[in-house]
């Protein structure tokens, strides 16, 4: 099993550890309700160091991803990011991906732990007739989630005892944010504890929050820091939960190589005119045909939740007529929520239907996505 | 960390030696599972058989099933779960215990050593 740079500082803070794609990963650290109440109202810290990272770099860089990917990537400004997906020839998701561009010709693909090799593969084949180097890139991840996540980051900045000092706590999240200069999806080089880094702002839990790409040797320090700072350590365990409420899907659950984005409702990510781009055709029809099923949200009054392969049933006929991708007891809203593909037809918000949960038939409610999504701020 | 006083089931069931069993789940079991959200369990008077399935444990993260730890009739189960069934995570030894069972026969049970062999990280 692979281990990330803050192996140690995980067993020191008595971590719960699990596999997961190859990584021994941090699954909680002592409560996981806990810990996803505190990304939902304060911050909570992540090491993502499992997440893939591939450069792709060269004077093609642009229109090779806009060949290999659903999206547009030749747009994306300099430190901006795009959510993307790698598709099969027959338009079956691959891989979700966040794609970072760095400078004109560089970019940077963040896929799943568990695809990351397959990922970095295919864009190899991709690659051919184009003038790009593909190269894994090391070092660590490490997230900042939740609406303290901003303060949380400030306080690294070099300035951020001289903005405490004028502005007084209240106000030295604005200030930071803005000396910052980083918007929503947006990526920049910052330093963070002392540290040179790529702080980015995407994330993955409905909430504002960032993600720190640094070297493994500063890992521990950026880490240790953000603690210091009120960030609180979180595992796996409450990032799925967090990411179920949020409605974002989770590659192996909603997106498989059996659906296409377009079943996933991400349709508007395939850029279908741009020229030519793996899958292209197989995309064009399913956006055409519209997709046989969809991705559509479920609630139930219950308290045993609709898990993964549930079947969904028809309450009129009694007819299996989807599948449950996930599903969990909702620590924000307080009831079991998830996610299952249905055919369009019983996808409107407000339609009746059952789940089969182990054999007992709980009533759900369709409603629309996410469950849950965080006050403007 | 694991009472003396107690005999456990190779599925991770704890149970008091008397006539009238108190079962619950071990603090292993429990911390594996993560924060417990529901519990269903057995109704009274129900029969369990030893190593069947008698009810579940849902957590955030999945769903377990609870494994009888001998035979005999259900004769009274933990009301305070419904309400807290955390309690499973905060008190497993006690306030976190499932139920009580009239104990007609108890297959191969283990003792605290056992039980600590059987969940060290070597075994």
């Amino acid at each position: 099993m692979r281990r990330t740079a803050l192996f140690d500082v995980h067993t020191r803070l008595g971590a719960h550890l699990t596999t997961f794609a190859g990584w021994t990963m941090p699954l909680r650290y002592g409560s996981d309700i806990a810990e996803h109440h505190t990304v939902r109202t304060a911050a909570g810290l992540f090491d993502l160091s499992h997440m893939g990272r591939i450069e792709v770099t060269g004077r093609n860089a642009a229109e090779f991803l806009d060949y290999a990917l659903a999206g547009r990537l030749s747009t994306v400004k300099v430190g901006r990011a795009k959510y993307t997906m790698l598709c099969h020839t027959t338009g079956g998701v691959l891989d979700d991906l966040v794609v970072y561009r760095l400078a004109a010709d560089r970019f940077l693909v963040v896929a799943n732990a568990a695809n990351a090799p397959m990922v970095r593969a295919m864009l190899g084949e991709h690659a051919n007739g184009f003038a790009v180097r593909i190269t894994d890139a090391g070092g660590s991840l490490i997230a900042v989630q939740g609406p303290a996540s901003a303060e949380v980051i400030a306080t690294q900045g070099p300035a951020s005892a001289e903005v405490i000092a004028t502005q007084g706590p209240a106000s030295a999240k604005a200030m930071a944010i803005e000396s910052l200069d980083l918007p929503y999806y947006g990526i920049t080089e910052a330093r963070v504890a002392g540290c040179d880094v790529l702080l980015a702002r995407t994330g993955y839990t409905g909430e504002d929050g960032f993600e720190i790409y640094c070297s493994d040797a500063d890992a521990a320090t950026i880490w240790e820091s953000l603690r210091e700072s009120g960030a609180t350590p979180a595992g796996l365990a409450c990032r799925d939960t967090l990411r179920l409420e949020a409605g974002m899907p989770l590659y192996g659950h909603e997106l498989t190589v059996r659906t296409t984005p377009f079943h996933a409702g991400l349709g508007r990510i395939v850029a279908l005119d741009k020229a030519d781009f793996v899958g292209a055709e197989s995309l064009r029809r399913v956006a055409a045909q519209g997709p046989s099923t969809v991705l559509t949200g479920l609630v139930t009054a219950g308290r045993r939740a609709p898990r993964s392969g549930h079947a969904v049933l028809d309450p009129v006929s009694g007819e299996r007529i989807g599948e449950v991708t996930s599903g969990a007891p909702s620590p924000t809203l307080g009831h079991p929520i998830a996610m299952a593909y249905v055919p369009p037809v019983f996808a409107a918000p407000g339609t009746r239907l059952v789940v089969d949960v182990r054999g007992t038939r709980e009533d759900a409610e369709v409603v629309a996505l996410p469950f849950y999504r965080r006050s403007p701020q | 960390m694991i009472p003396l006083n107690l005999r456990y089931s190779r599925d991770h069931e704890w149970l008091t030696d008397d006539e009238i069993a108190t079962v619950g789940i071990t603090a292993f079991a429990a911390d594996a599972l993560g924060d417990v959200v529901f519990v269903d369990l057995p109704e009274v008077g129900a029969v369990t058989t030893a190593g069947e399935t008698c009810g579940e444990i849902e957590s955030t993260k999945s769903v377990s099933e609870v494994y009888a730890p001998a035979d005999g009739e259900i004769v009274e189960v933990n009301k305070a779960l419904a309400d807290d069934p955390g309690l499973i995570n905060s008190d497993p030894y006690g306030a976190g215990w499932l139920y009580r069972v009239r104990v007609t026969r108890t297959p191969e049970v283990l003792d605290a050593a056992a039980y600590a062999a059987l969940i060290s990280p070597e075994s």
